[in-house]
């Protein structure tokens, strides 16, 4: 038989209105926000001079030289100064961005994908599996964030490796709450009861429908968490368990420049300025990317 | 106007009546002691449970090609009733039959090629779609899962979309917040199409459109029942929309069936008080008629504290002192028609006498 | 209620409520919302008024306006409301502040919302009395008590004690309509109040305000969707499509004799067991996106009359009889 629709046909769409696709739309939004655009474009500056270093840096980052120790800012040669041996600070600033961005963002990377997977399955399967999970991941967030890295990074030994491991296992915590978290919020939504409905397994129901309504706002909250790992991890090679001297990081050159405040202070605390803008727009470009993603 | 033929969607060595396989006198569906309690609080030092009797003993069938209607108010059932049947909640007890077949049982039907017959349309339409997806993938998702190649899938979903009154050029590739209420709701309905279900569960599917748009989806509903010879378990608590789209008609109350039989003879004479006080109750649509006086006064109660005997005996406007006593079954009262009410008889011919004028509930 | 009665005396005559010329459009950074778009109104004094539409065709925001309680800044008016001779838009914030309450108040679809969740009800009640009175706070209990038993809540005392998870649907209603009524408005605004309740309990609801009404000889202005409940609850009905005033009349006029053919359409298109078997005379398309509305009849895309001049001028306002006018240009058309 045939039908007719003649009660449909005119359901014409408003054709004016542009078809894109979410993360589009979170762009389009994105680039209207003069905030977080300049953070992001400080950040790219960063990223840049990190993977550029050895092309943009006026000298080496290790030649010292007794003679220019503890240079000010403006010196003939050392735009930014010198430190206690006499490196070049801008040099050093430079390179630093390669091992501070590093040791800030790894953390965060890694904890994105392991509390992500930890949440997500948590969050799913809800029930008694839950519980447990969840109340391990509690035992963790007991510790101050700080503490818990000190601890780790202390027991495991100093090191750049061990740092990193034990800022992971500080961050996964927070992001499998969050995951865990989105996850049941999803979960109870009619269409991932209709994908049940039409026989999906749990994994694909997981892959097609979970993971990209849930990604994005763990990846928002996680963006927010480089700041933190940015100061905890200059923390740890302040204190001395993380990157060693002589290699430029910012949080290392924070501590061995920590005597010559009083001889050169505006010198001193410039890889803090630079920890302080990383950190400050990563939390910008974090806000600016929940308010875009917020589209309905 | 477009024409579309019988196995346009590639289907045909699957629709009916090959489909088919205990004939017409054989329910599509049957459903025989359904329960399930929601624990809300646990039992501890001498307290019981504390437990919400959604569904309490369901019986039915589900004939094929017939819509039946489940009518009734909150906490009475019908969407626990419907999401049981999809196992989208594991029932405490209870037999699914499906054409001949015990669901999930040694020798019957898997629950996933039983969920494959039976689809479900939910009321709210934009929770129901994926936001990420955009309206192809959503309706392509199902076949895909049942191993449909992707392009196959996609090639369905657009003739779906056709079929439904949404040209697949202008919408196959929007995202659910691009489309209205009715539109997405024509969504869904394609994507529960999409695996040639034989029985669709509509669960409040157009409660919550635009009364405009809501005559274009009974439309649409109606014309595709006959196209693919679907059969429908239509819930809904608007009674004139389920009169008008209902061959039989189900009332339940308080997770329980109260009256059951043949839409226009439930409606020209319910046989219980409760099915008679829901109809009195509707908004009348003649400004020379108001309506006077409330049928039932209070709110529908709890499903967890269940009073002694027949469940709406202390709202009952015409219960007597057995109605308090003892729970009556659903008995049968005419011709396909049966209620669970001691006073059917004097019901259905208006002779009941109000014995409490309504006790308000307190 | 004697204190007030001296002030309103000499403006008995008037009409309570008077809108005209009003538009309301929100705006965001991506688009301007045409949410009102030149609506006139009046409401006599003991009149209920029910505003019938669907979703996006003005009505809740039109209702809103006349307590202002749109957020004042995304949002543009223009046009003249006054309630009871006072201007609303030109209110300062303190006379605002008594106005809402004592001479207009509203309930809403969902009365929880109403209810702070840790104070009793009688509580909150009695303070709100309290507030806008001056009274004391075991006056303020006793006035609750009152109200309690003026919206026909049973065992009143016992449920005053209530907090307001414990109250059910069709309760909690009406308490919230005890709430709004305790400083006795001349105004109730009533934005779906019975949408999301069950039949039983609406009806109970609907005839519960039919009475308040009369009783307290209050104006009352309901919006809803539904033209059953439309039916049941007013004296005149409006009915609004695309942010404007498409028709209105008694309700006699309005659902016996629609002229409008979206009034017409809706009427027609309403399944009922009459019509079983039979195909429903659905209006086809869907309502206007209120970002891009047409520039002539907001309804002209989807109106089976609708003719060139249709899609490019608005519509005026033509009276029929009395009190009823249709504003389309085709109603010659629609003559029963």
């Amino acid at each position: 038989m045939s039908i007719t629709l003649d009660s449909q046909v005119p359901v014409a769409a408003p054709v004016s209105a542009p078809v894109k696709g979410y993360w589009q739309a979170v762009f389009s939004r994105l680039r209207r926000d003069p905030v977080a655009l300049i953070a992001g474009l400080i950040l790219l500056i960063i990223l840049a001079m990190a993977i550029f270093a050895p092309w943009l840096a006026p000298q080496s980052p290790y030649s010292t030289s007794m003679l220019n120790r503890l240079k000010p800012i403006g010196t003939e040669g050392f735009p930014l100064g010198t430190d206690e041996l006499g490196r070049d600070m801008l040099s050093r600033l430079i390179y630093g961005a390669r091992l501070s961005l590093l040791i800030g963002v790894m953390p965060v990377v890694n904890a994105f994908v392991i509390g992500s997977a930890i949440g997500i399955v948590a969050g799913f399967v809800g029930g008694r599996t839950n519980t447990v999970i969840m109340r391990i991941i509690d035992v963790f967030y007991a510790f101050p964030a700080v503490l818990l890295a000190i601890a780790l990074a202390g027991a495991l030994g100093a090191g750049l490796v061990n740092s990193l491991f034990s800022l992971t296992v500080v961050f996964i915590p927070p992001i499998a709450r969050v995951a865990e978290s989105v996850t049941t919020q999803v979960r109870n939504y009619d269409y991932i009861e209709a994908a049940r409905a039409s026989g999906a397994r749990s994994l694909t129901i997981i892959r097609r429908h979970v993971l990209g309504n849930v990604l994005g706002p763990i990846f928002v909250y996680s963006t927010s968490l480089i700041s933190v790992s940015m100061i905890l991890a200059s923390g740890l090679s302040f204190l001395g368990l993380g990157a060693r001297p002589p290699m430029p990081e910012w949080g290392l050159m924070l501590n061995t420049m920590r005597d010559a405040i009083y001889v050169n202070p505006w010198v001193s605390v410039l890889p803090g300025v630079m920890i302080f803008s990383v950190s400050i727009c990563c939390n910008m470009l974090s806000d600016g990317l929940r308010s875009a993603m917020d589209v309905k | 106007m477009m024409k579309l033929e019988q196995n346009s969607l590639g289907m045909a060595s699957t629709v009916l009546p090959s489909r088919d396989r205990g004939g017409l006198a054989q329910p599509l569906l049957s459903v025989r002691g359904l329960h399930k309690h929601f624990i809300i609080q646990k039992s501890g030092f001498g307290q019981q449970a504390k437990r919400v009797h959604a569904v309490d003993g369901v019986d039915f069938d589900v004939m094929k090609g017939e819509t039946l209607g489940i009518v009734g108010e909150s906490g009475c059932g019908k969407s626990t009733t419907a999401r049981l049947l999809m196992r989208l909640l594991t029932p405490d007890s209870g037999e699914l039959v499906f054409d001949g077949d015990t669901v999930g049982a040694r020798g019957g039907i898997s629950l996933r090629e039983m969920r494959r017959q039976v689809q479900m349309v939910f009321q709210n339409s934009y929770a129901s779609l994926n936001p990420r997806m955009s309206i192809e993938d959503s309706i392509a998702f199902g076949p895909e899962v049942h191993g449909l190649k992707r392009t196959e899938a996609r090639k369905r979903a657009r003739k779906l979309l056709d079929q439904v009154g949404l040209a697949p050029n202008l919408y196959a590739n929007r995202y659910p917040h691009e489309l209205s209420g009715g539109q997405r709701q024509r969504v869904n309905i394609a994507r529960a199409l999409a695996l040639e279900p034989r029985l669709m569960i509509l669960d409040e599917a157009v409660s919550a459109l635009d009364k405009s748009v809501e005559a274009q989806v009974l439309n649409l509903l109606v014309d595709l029942k006959q196209e693919y010879g679907l059969t429908y378990l239509f819930i809904s608590h608007d009674l004139n929309v389920v009169r008008y789209i209902s061959d039989r008609v189900m009332v339940m109350y308080l997770g329980k069936v109260a009256e059951m039989g043949d839409t226009e003879a439930l409606y020209e004479a319910p046989a219980h008080p409760y099915t008679k006080a829901l109809i009195s109750a509707m908004p009348s649509m003649d400004p020379n008629q108001r309506t006077s006086k409330a049928p039932l006064a209070g709110d529908p109660p709890n499903p967890i504290d269940l009073p002694q005997g027949c469940r709406f005996s202390p709202r009952c406007p015409v219960a007597i002192d057995a109605c308090h006593i003892e729970e009556p079954p659903l008995a049968p009262c005419g011709e396909k028609h049966s209620t669970a009410c001691l006073r059917a008889e004097a019901v259905m011919h208006d002779r009941a006498q109000v014995i409490a004028t309504n006790q308000e509930l307190s | 209620m004697n204190q007030t009665a001296e002030i309103v005396a000499p403006q008995q005559d008037q009409p309570l409520v008077q809108v005209s010329g009003l538009e309301v459009r929100f705006k965001s950074p991506d688009r301007t919302v045409h949410a009102v778009n030149g609506v006139d109104l009046t409401l006599k004094r003991g009149e209920i008024l029910t505003i019938l539409g669907e979703s996006g065709s003005g009505k809740s925001v039109t209702l809103r306006t006349l307590m202002r309680l749109l957020p004042e800044r995304r949002t543009q008016l223009k046009g003249q409301v006054s309630v009871d001779g006072r201007d609303v838009l030109a209110m300062p914030q303190r006379e605002l502040r008594r106005f809402r309450g004592r001479t207009a108040a509203m309930i809403f679809q969902e009365p929880m919302l109403a209810f702070d969740p840790v104070f009793t009800i009688g509580q909150q009640i009695a303070e709100t009395v309290c507030r806008h009175e001056g009274v004391s706070h075991k006056e303020g209990l006793a006035r609750a008590l009152e109200l309690f038993e003026l919206v026909r809540i049973p065992s009143a005392r016992r449920r005053l004690a209530n907090y307001p998870h414990e109250l059910s649907g069709g309760m909690s209603q009406r308490a919230m309509i005890a709430l709004a009524l305790s400083c006795r408005p001349r105004l109730l605004l009533a934005d779906e109040p019975t949408t999301a309740l069950d039949a039983t309990v609406q009806i109970q609801i609907l005839l519960l305000l039919r009475e308040l009404q009369r009783e307290l000889d209050m104006s009352v202005i309901f919006v809803t969707h539904d033209m059953g409940v439309a039916n049941e609850i007013s004296d005149r009905i409006a009915v609004m499509y695309g942010g404007r005033i498409v028709e209105t009349g008694k309700v006699g006029e309005i659902i016996a004799q629609p002229r409008h053919p979206y009034t017409l359409g809706l009427m027609n298109s309403r399944a009922s067991g009459e019509l079983k078997g039979q195909r429903l005379e659905a209006i086809p398309g869907s309502p206007p996106d209120l970002a891009t509305l047409p520039s002539g009849c907001a309804f002209a895309p989807r109106c089976p009359y609708a003719i060139d001049t249709c899609h490019d001028s608005v519509p005026i306002a033509h009276t029929i009889e009395g009190q009823h006018w249709a504003a389309c240009h085709r109603l010659e058309q629609t003559q029963p």
